[in-house]
């Protein structure tokens, strides 16, 4: 038994002349959640279909659980959950069929198979639908019957790709919960997402920006790393005035957080200071600065700006 | 134990896959009833025999003989005078409108010129365009004269005291296996072949592809299943209707057209079954080979439907193609299957005399299955 769950050193997966991922090394710990995240297109994706053996990797070694992604696959392929970004079980069968289906697959039968059954349909809140077929579902419902599907044989790791895409506030939060319970329960999740508030439930992330990974630490550590003091600016007519600031020679980076403006300078510069005269100078008047603690967004955007996307 | 997580993992995807069929109302019209129209569509359509040729006659002689001669003309099923007519230009809108296929004229003086013991021309008029109708409809008004001449030839040499006359050659034909010559007795079987080639391999076609179009195959991947095992689970509920199609095929070939069966009903089930095995696979590979529906069921009618109906002697006599055509032939399973059930259905002979086929079959069923596994790659498309 390896530390690792899964371990890869220089991944790259080229289509044609277009690099989707980018010799990415990385490792995840035994019952860590390990979290990938970045735009849409930036490989994640990729990074999770060659480490479940849809896609063959262009270059680069990696292994899960032990076993090599390139020659070990069969292996692979029973210790592993999967669930896609897409929803990709059958529409035109039951809730029940589908997990029966999946579950003989897994070589479930009998009284394991009822009773994971019973496990994942109380777990995923789908028992009241289980003799629904799958299209007359609600998306959210679909969604937790995909999760459902990737534990139900109770694989040691699990891969969720973007597992919240287009599920509602509460219901993300029902689907972290369960994730939780699955990492305590001593499995490995391997997830990715392009929210940024998610990502800080991660153990650990990896920032991925066109095929290349650019940070990678715990989310706290990534914070603390950020060489940047990050200010939260409100002021009227904020569209208009973040132009503005954004061209000011001491602010290194600025970005719009709702209806406030984050910007980043350096360490201890003395923004209030610098801000107030630049804004008598132009004639904006009636704002209000404090320093804030930096968001994984505020690390996101100045890896992003550093790399010139 | 490694085979019987197999057999698990194959039930379940049989199990599955006839879920699906129960359900989707296209599949099951198309499997369980498609056949059944097709061949009562084609079976009364396909046919070679050439009855009821409308003709006209034009008697210009008006005569005794000249009605006498005409009257035979309406003692035939493949013959029916619709029009007695009175000119040529009635006879050219006649044949230019469908209505008639042929003519015939009796010339002025006709029966004037045959006493005086002259011979006499009669004209036959044939529209060409429709050549296959026709020679046959040629040759039945040359018969019918030939008789007629036989007969007053019969009736002058008694008239003239000879009582007992004798042909020099008399042919007595004896047609074997289809004694009535019955053109639906070698289509039907032929018809029933190309049936189930086009059917088996169309729903086998949409399999494989729905699974690429819906992103299951994607989740499939990720799990144990092996490429055979998604072949045979798939193989395993086509193969049913496909055998449920031949029961119903071969039974309103018996109903319907009358077709027998003499030979052994289980050794033609068994021989379909073999040719089935190559069909189906062939639609899995063309399922795994395009990836999309709509794209799959057009190759899979190309390649099934025009071999099958073309090349497989169904139609077509293989011995009149040129040579490198009549090599291909080789190649069309649903050559092997039509002999085999003229066979078995028309001849009544048994597995034993049908071996080359029946090895034809098997190796082409073989290969096909072979190289359905290989070509359904488990990995994404790299585009």
């Amino acid at each position: 038994m390896t530390e690792y769950s899964v371990e890869v050193k220089d991944l790259t997966k080229r289509f044609g002349d277009f690099v989707a991922v980018d010799r990415a090394s990385f490792s995840v710990k035994r019952g860590e959640i390990f979290g990938f995240l970045g735009p849409n297109g930036a490989g994640k994706s990729t990074t999770i279909r060659m480490l479940c053996g849809i896609l063959t990797p262009t270059e680069g070694t990696g292994s899960v659980s032990g076993f090599d992604i390139m020659d070990e696959q069969d292996r692979i392929k029973n210790i592993i959950g999967y669930m896609s970004q897409r929803f990709s079980l059958y529409d035109d069968l039951t809730v029940r069929e589908n997990l029966e289906f999946f579950g003989s697959v897994y070589g479930l039968q009998g009284a394991r198979l009822r009773e994971r059954m019973a496990y994942v349909m109380k777990m995923a809140d789908i028992g009241r639908r289980q003799d629904a077929v799958v299209k007359s579902l609600p998306g959210g419902v679909k969604q937790r019957l995909a999760l459902g599907g990737a534990i139900l044989h109770d694989p040691p790791v699990l891969f969720l790709d973007e597992p919240t895409s287009g599920v509602d506030p509460v219901m993300r939060r029902t689907f972290w919960e369960i994730i939780y319970d699955f990492s305590r329960n001593g499995k490995t999740i391997f997830v990715t997402t392009h929210y940024m508030d998610e990502a800080e439930h991660c153990d650990r992330m990896a920032l991925i920006i066109a095929g290349k990974i650019i940070a990678l630490d715990t989310p706290s550590a990534l914070k603390a790393a950020l060489p940047y003091s990050v200010w939260s600016l409100r002021v009227e007519r904020f569209i208009e005035v973040f132009e503005e600031v954004a061209a000011l020679p001491f602010v290194e980076e600025a970005a719009i957080f709702g209806s406030d403006i984050h910007i980043m300078t350096k360490k201890g510069f003395p923004l209030k200071r610098e801000l107030a005269g630049a804004f008598k100078v132009k004639g904006i008047k009636g704002f209000s600065i404090e320093e804030v603690g930096a968001t994984l967004e505020d690390v996101f955007v100045s890896h992003a700006a550093r790399l010139g996307v | 134990m490694k085979a019987l997580k197999s057999l698990v993992r194959i039930g379940a995807i049989a199990g599955k896959e006839w879920l699906q069929i129960r359900r989707d109302t296209r599949s099951l019209i198309l499997s369980l009833i498609a056949p059944a129209l097709l061949i009562l569509l084609f079976g009364y359509a396909l046919t070679v025999d050439v009855k009821n040729v409308g003709m006209a006659v034009y008697d210009q002689d008006r005569s005794t003989l000249s009605r006498r001669l005409l009257e035979e003309f309406s003692h035939t099923e493949y013959l029916r005078v619709k029009r007695h007519i009175s000119g040529y230009r009635e006879m050219d809108r006649l044949i230019d409108s469908e209505e008639i296929a042929l003519a015939i004229v009796v010339p002025r003086g006709f029966e004037r010129r045959f006493k005086a013991g002259k011979s006499v021309d009669l004209q036959l008029i044939v529209d060409g365009s429709d050549s296959t109708s026709a020679t046959v409809a040629m040759g039945y008004v040359k018969a019918i004269l030939a008789n007629f001449n036989m007969d007053i030839k019969v009736s002058e040499l008694k008239r003239i005291g000879i009582a007992e006359t004798k042909m020099p050659v008399e042919v007595k034909s004896r047609v074997w296996y289809n004694p009535e010559l019955l053109s639906k007795n070698f289509i039907v079987p032929g018809l029933i072949v190309v049936v189930l080639s086009i059917i088996s391999a169309l729903i086998a076609s949409l399999t494989i592809s729905r699974e690429w179009e819906r992103g299951t195959m994607e989740t499939l991947i990720t799990t144990p299943v092996r490429a055979f095992e998604l072949v045979f689970g798939k193989l395993v509920p086509y193969l049913f209707i496909g055998l449920f199609d031949v029961v119903i095929t071969v039974l309103l070939g018996y109903l319907v057209f009358n077709v027998p069966i003499k030979g052994s009903f289980v050794e033609l089930y068994m021989l379909a079954l073999l040719f089935l095995i190559g069909t189906t696979s062939l639609g899995i590979i063309i399922s795994s080979a395009t990836r999309a529906q709509v794209l799959s069921v057009q190759v899979a009618i190309m390649v099934t439907y025009l071999p099958s109906f073309m090349l497989s002697g169904f139609v077509f006599p293989i011995q009149n193609m040129p040579l490198v055509v009549q090599g291909i032939t080789y190649l069309i399973p649903a050559k092997y299957l039509i002999v085999i059930i003229k066979g078995i259905a028309l001849k009544g002979v048994g597995a034993a005399l049908l071996w080359t086929q029946i090895l034809f079959l098997a190796v082409f069923a073989f290969i096909v299955v072979i190289a359905s596994v290989r070509k359904l790659s488990l990995t994404l498309p790299e585009n």
